[in-house]
């Protein structure tokens, strides 16, 4: 029974010892009219029972948005110009991904605690299996990480957060402007010597709201409906613009 | 101003999409087109996804169109008659259009189809455009009178019909040919085909100029209703929040562009616009012969 008990704790240890106490500036973004992205401040403390460890401590904060598939296409000169050939179906890839972290990742992080965590850019994205007809689908996953990179969609932030004492830490993550809405999944990893010794887990709700929450339904909704207002609104401004027209005219 | 258009799910300049409105409302009512074969291009490049582009921008020649058709009545430049018929072949043309506009997209050569029409049909009319009315910019220094052809091929076809405003008993083939094909332009690359239209009415059908650009408006209310209609129910991609936008500097844009037309002779608004398509024309056939920098895009899977 004793032994039972020893072992238990020992397992728990290693778990319990360190823990995340989280704080975000707000865990909702809401997408309004006049949206311009939003920052969003992730910080936190380190809680522990038992004195600090020699090793240095490590904070991994990886915000993910909502993961869709898609497919990349790669141009290639056909008869002159250029057209679209090749394409690879990513299975999942995240619309939005920043991970803000310590120092630099391979440091921070071992490659094999990346593989089980998904962490690094490349892991978080899921691509099971090119056509065979298309050799270098590698290239493809390095073009939609290049072109959403250079979007500011996806952001790597080696050495973004700062940890003080070893207990408290904090980051700034830019959230852009043209942002889809969904769950915003939001991780952060405690590492020691790039093995991670604690995670926590928590969800940025970002949606459209108002205007555009009513706009986005009805048109997926009603979308006859939504059609006839279209037109309805451009009739009127054709009619409105005419009538101003002859007023003006007239004076 | 940034507004976020919950449609295309991008984040845009309010300002700069009511100046491209505006400018394009002053070339279109300058010249009488809907301005859509300018507009469309435009949007792609300040980043709206193509689909959106096109779907929205078939919405905002409903309102220009319809503005200028109310001007048209009031004077009877409208040949209500030659508009119907016209119409019916316009919506089955737009029907086909919406299908191969799907098919393509699945494929992922919808931009490709949508630029080459551009460049084809741009350099088509903006060439014959130029060499037409640089004939008939000479032809009034030099004093000859211009010629008009009366007869051709059109007049030999079955199903003849008079037409009373236009003045014609014709075949009513041409024009719901004329009709289908503009339609299945309007469908894939957002334009009202006025600029396709025009020409057409008055080189194939023969009819007079001053019933033309009304007569052609009337019908392109029509057809581009439709297909606004038809991409937000099957694509859901008319975003409503950008057509507004557009269409208030469209409109404002018209007014200015109308006075600014009134004081100047017909040849040269016909040369200015040929010089404007060939322009155009020729940035995009540029943009598919020249290697561009990022040779991957990224699409929504197909079969979404």
């Amino acid at each position: 029974m004793l032994r039972l008990a020893l072992a238990l704790i020992c397992l728990a240890l290693p778990l319990k010892a360190e823990e995340v106490v989280l704080g975000l500036s707000s865990d909702k973004v809401r997408i309004t009219a006049t949206f311009e992205g939003s920052d969003i401040l992730v910080f936190g403390a380190v809680k522990r029972q038992t004195p600090i460890p020699q090793e240095p401590l490590d904070v991994v904060v990886a915000i993910s948005g909502p993961s869709k598939p898609l497919t990349v296409r790669r141009k290639e000169r056909k008869l002159g110009i250029w057209v679209n050939t090749d394409a690879v179906e990513i299975d999942r890839a995240p619309s939005f991904y920043a991970v803000a972290t310590t120092g630099p990742l391979d440091e921070v992080l071992t490659s094999v605690e990346d593989l089980r965590h998904k962490i690094s850019i490349p892991r978080a994205i899921r691509s099971v299996g090119a056509p065979g007809n298309v050799e270098d689908a590698q290239n493809f996953t390095d073009a939609l990480i290049r072109i959403r990179k250079a979007n500011n969609a996806y952001q790597m932030l080696e050495g973004a957060v700062a940890l003080d004492e070893q207990t408290l830490f904090r980051t700034a993550i830019e959230l852009p402007a043209n942002l889809t809405e969904g769950d915003y999944r939001t991780r952060i990893l405690l590492t020691r010597q790039g093995r991670v010794i604690s995670e926590f887990e928590t969800v940025i709700d970002v949606r459209k709201v108002g205007l555009e929450r009513w706009l986005f339904t009805l048109s997926r909704e009603q979308p006859m409906l939504y059609g006839l207002m279209s037109l309805a609104i451009a009739i009127a401004a054709g009619w409105g613009a005419s009538a101003a027209f002859r007023v003006l005219r007239r004076n | 101003m940034q507004i976020y258009l919950p449609i295309a799910e991008v984040s845009v300049n309010a300002f700069l999409i009511l100046g491209l409105g505006g400018l394009v409302g002053i070339l279109s009512g300058m010249f009488g087109v809907g301005g859509g074969f300018l507009m469309t291009p435009l949007l792609f490049f300040i980043g709206i996804p193509p689909a959106v582009a096109v779907a929205t921008e078939a919405n905002q020649i409903v309102a220009s169109s319809f503005s200028g058709v109310l001007a048209h009545l009031r004077r009877k430049t409208v040949d209500l008659r030659m508009g119907t018929v016209l119409l019916i072949g316009g919506l089955i043309g737009a029907a086909l259009g919406v299908v191969v506009f799907n098919y393509l997209k699945a494929l992922g050569q919808v931009d490709l189809l949508v630029k080459l029409c551009y460049v084809v049909f741009l350099g088509v009319i903006g060439g014959m455009m130029f060499l037409e009315s640089l004939r008939a910019i000479r032809n009034t220094r030099t004093g000859k009178p211009p010629k008009r052809k009366k007869h051709n091929w059109v007049q030999g076809l079955p199903f003849k019909m008079r037409f009373r405003t236009s003045g014609l008993y014709i075949s009513v083939i041409p024009p719901i040919l004329v009709g289908v094909a503009v339609g299945i332009l309007a469908a894939i690359m957002g334009v009202g085909g006025g600029f396709i239209m025009v020409p057409a009415m008055i080189y194939i059908l023969g009819m007079p100029t001053k019933v033309v650009v009304g007569t052609s408006l009337f019908q392109i209310i029509f057809v581009t209703a439709f297909t606004t209609m038809l991409h937000a129910t099957t694509n859901y991609t008319v975003d409503v929040a950008l057509a507004v936008l557009l269409l208030v500097g469209g409109v404002v844009g018209a007014q200015i562009g109308t006075q600014i037309g009134t004081r100047m002779k017909a040849e040269q608004l016909r040369i200015l616009l040929a010089l404007m398509v060939l322009a155009v024309c020729l940035k995009l056939a540029l943009d598919l012969l020249i290697q561009p920098a990022e040779l991957y895009s990224i699409g929504t899977a197909a079969g979404h």
